[in-house]
This record gives C-alpha cells, sequence and structure tokens, in this order.
C-alpha cells in the first residue's frame, strides 16, 4: 500500500503556511495586517513565511497604497489552491488511516 | 513528521481559519430580536399616528397625505432605524471581544460596502416614490430593497441572513399587490421576521 505520507505537501506541512493558504482561499485576496490580526503571528514570522509561499508561487503579490500607507494584498494562485487541496486530501487520508 | 494528533489539528485551524476570515461572526442574533422589538413598537405607534380608529387589518383607502403625519412618521422611522442600529452595534462589539477579534476588519468592511449598495439605491428609489405621491408601494419597495441587501451581504456571514433576505423579498412583492396594507406588511418584515430569524441564530451561534 501507498504511504499517505508521501503526499502531504511539504510547504504546508508547516501549521502558519496552512493557516494562511485557508484564509487566501475562503477569500478572494486579504491585506498583510489582516492577515497578521487573523493569525496572531509577528510582522517577521508572517514575513518570512509569505515569502515562502510566494517562492513556490502558491501566492501573487501587489503592492499599492492606501492613503499614502503602503498596502500589500495576497492572492492565492491556481497552483496554491491545486496544492492545497492535494494536502486536505491527504491529511484526511492520514487521519482515516490512523483511526481504523 | 508530526504525529496525527497534529494532523487532526491543521484540518481543524484551516475550518477555523476559513470561517474566521471569510465570515463576520460578530453579528449577534440577539441585535434581530431587538430590532424586530423596536420595529413593532414603531408600527404600533405609526398605526395611531395614521390608521386610527380604522382597525389596521381593515383597507385604508386614504394615504398619508398631510405633512404634518408625514414628518411625524419620518421621525419614528429615524428613531427605529437609529436605535436597531446602535443595538446591532453595540452587540457585535461585545461579540466580536469574547471571540478576540478585531470588529473592523477586512470582512467586516466587504459586508458593509456589500449591502450599502442596494440600501442606498433603494433609499433613493423611495425617496423619488414619496416625490412622485406614490406612498402606497413604498413600503414594499422598503422590503425588497432590504431582503436584496441581506442577500448580497450573506455571503459574508451567517447562511440565515440569506433566507431571511428571501423572506423579506418575497413579503415585498406580495405587499406590493396591496398597498393599502403596507404597515401591516412593514410590521410582518421588519418585526416578525427580524425576531423569528435572530431568535433563530441566537440559538444556534450566541449560546
Amino acid at each position: 500500500m501507498k504511504n499517505p505520507f508521501e503526499n502531504l505537501d511539504k510547504v504546508l506541512e508547516h501549521r502558519v503556511r496552512l493557516q494562511i493558504m485557508s484564509v487566501l482561499i475562503a477569500n478572494d485576496s486579504y491585506d498583510f495586517s489582516s492577515l497578521k490580526e487573523m493569525l496572531a503571528v509577528t510582522d517577521g514570522n508572517l514575513a518570512t513565511h509569505m515569502k515562502a509561499l510566494e517562492k513556490e508561487k502558491y501566492i501573487t503579490v501587489s503592492k499599492s497604497f492606501i492613503d499614502r500607507k503602503p498596502s500589500t494584498k495576497y492572492k492565492a494562485t491556481e497552483r496554491g489552491r491545486n496544492a492545497f487541496r492535494k494536502h486536505i486530501d491527504a491529511l484526511e487520508t492520514v487521519v482515516k488511516q490512523q483511526k481504523q | 513528521m508530526k504525529e496525527v494528533k497534529e494532523y487532526e489539528k491543521d484540518l481543524a485551524s484551516i475550518r477555523t481559519m476559513m470561517e474566521r476570515s471569510a465570515k463576520f461572526i460578530s453579528l449577534s442574533g440577539l441585535s434581530g430580536v431587538l430590532a424586530g422589538v423596536y420595529a413593532l413598537a414603531g408600527a404600533v405607534i405609526a398605526y395611531f399616528i395614521t390608521y386610527y380608529p380604522v382597525s389596521p387589518f381593515q383597507y385604508r383607502i386614504y394615504s398619508i397625505q398631510e405633512p404634518d403625519k408625514l414628518w411625524k412618521l419620518l421621525v419614528l422611522a429615524s428613531a427605529v432605524l437609529l436605535a436597531s442600529i446602535a443595538t446591532g452595534l453595540w452587540l457585535s462589539i461585545r461579540k466580536a471581544r469574547l471571540h478576540g477579534v478585531k470588529l473592523w476588519n477586512a470582512t467586516s468592511k466587504s459586508l458593509l460596502l456589500n449591502i450599502s449598495i442596494p440600501l442606498v439605491a433603494g433609499g433613493i428609489f423611495i425617496l423619488a416614490l414619496l416625490y412622485n405621491g406614490h406612498f402606497g408601494i413604498a413600503a414594499p419597495a422598503s422590503l425588497i430593497f432590504y431582503g436584496l441587501a441581506l442577500i448580497q451581504g450573506s455571503s459574508n456571514t451567517y447562511d440565515e441572513v440569506r433566507y431571511l433576505g428571501i423572506s423579506e423579498i418575497a413579503l415585498g412583492l406580495i405587499a406590493s399587490f396591496f398597498a393599502g396594507f403596507g404597515l401591516l406588511f412593514w410590521a410582518l418584515g421588519f418585526g416578525v421576521l427580524h425576531i423569528v430569524y435572530g431568535a433563530i441564530m441566537y440559538n444556534k451561534y450566541d449560546r
């Protein structure tokens, strides 16, 4: 039998990254400060994880100015959505197998 | 490799993150119930201003034309609206604090924008109706536009809001064929329906 752990996404195994992707999939787009509030993490911590997700091309970043303040918006890419879906499926399989 | 318990926690956290970020969970069912009570109280006062001594279930042939009565009704309607908004805001602030989330976030901003489009359009349209002397269908129009606003906003909050919106639209459409019964339908839509759906939401999410 195939090992279901192999299907887990290495990038999404970190809980904060998984939570970021959850927010970006449930919403059209989300900005940095709202994400920080939602996840209750520090600036630096969140920035590191956003960079990692960006590097994998799971998310896209767009920067703009609102009332002369910089605002960074994130969106999940199609690639990110697929990876997220696969990762959840794998998580469910892992949990189900262990329960048997 | 992580423990299976950790994977279960991962799955649970996906769920909470998705709900928390996309839905305005600070909305309290109790504010719906109270808004309904204010609306009913307002409707009773309005009845004494306009219909009395004719029974509220009887067809009223003459619509209100005297400016004196119109002003009284306008003040009354504004008082009901302000009391409902103030109560809703106060209860939402309380619930947000309880959940440890901010009231003014990306979700509540998009909720406010979504509902304000049909509300503003409806408000201007009703002013145009009153301006042209079509008093009879002003109340049904307010029910229909309010229902549209609720449906528009429901993607950002609980599902019950969507059903409330559909009920308001249906009631508004029925009311538009019975122009003389505006106040009765208005009391049903803003009073009774708010109390019913508010109670359902309170039982489901607030306890």
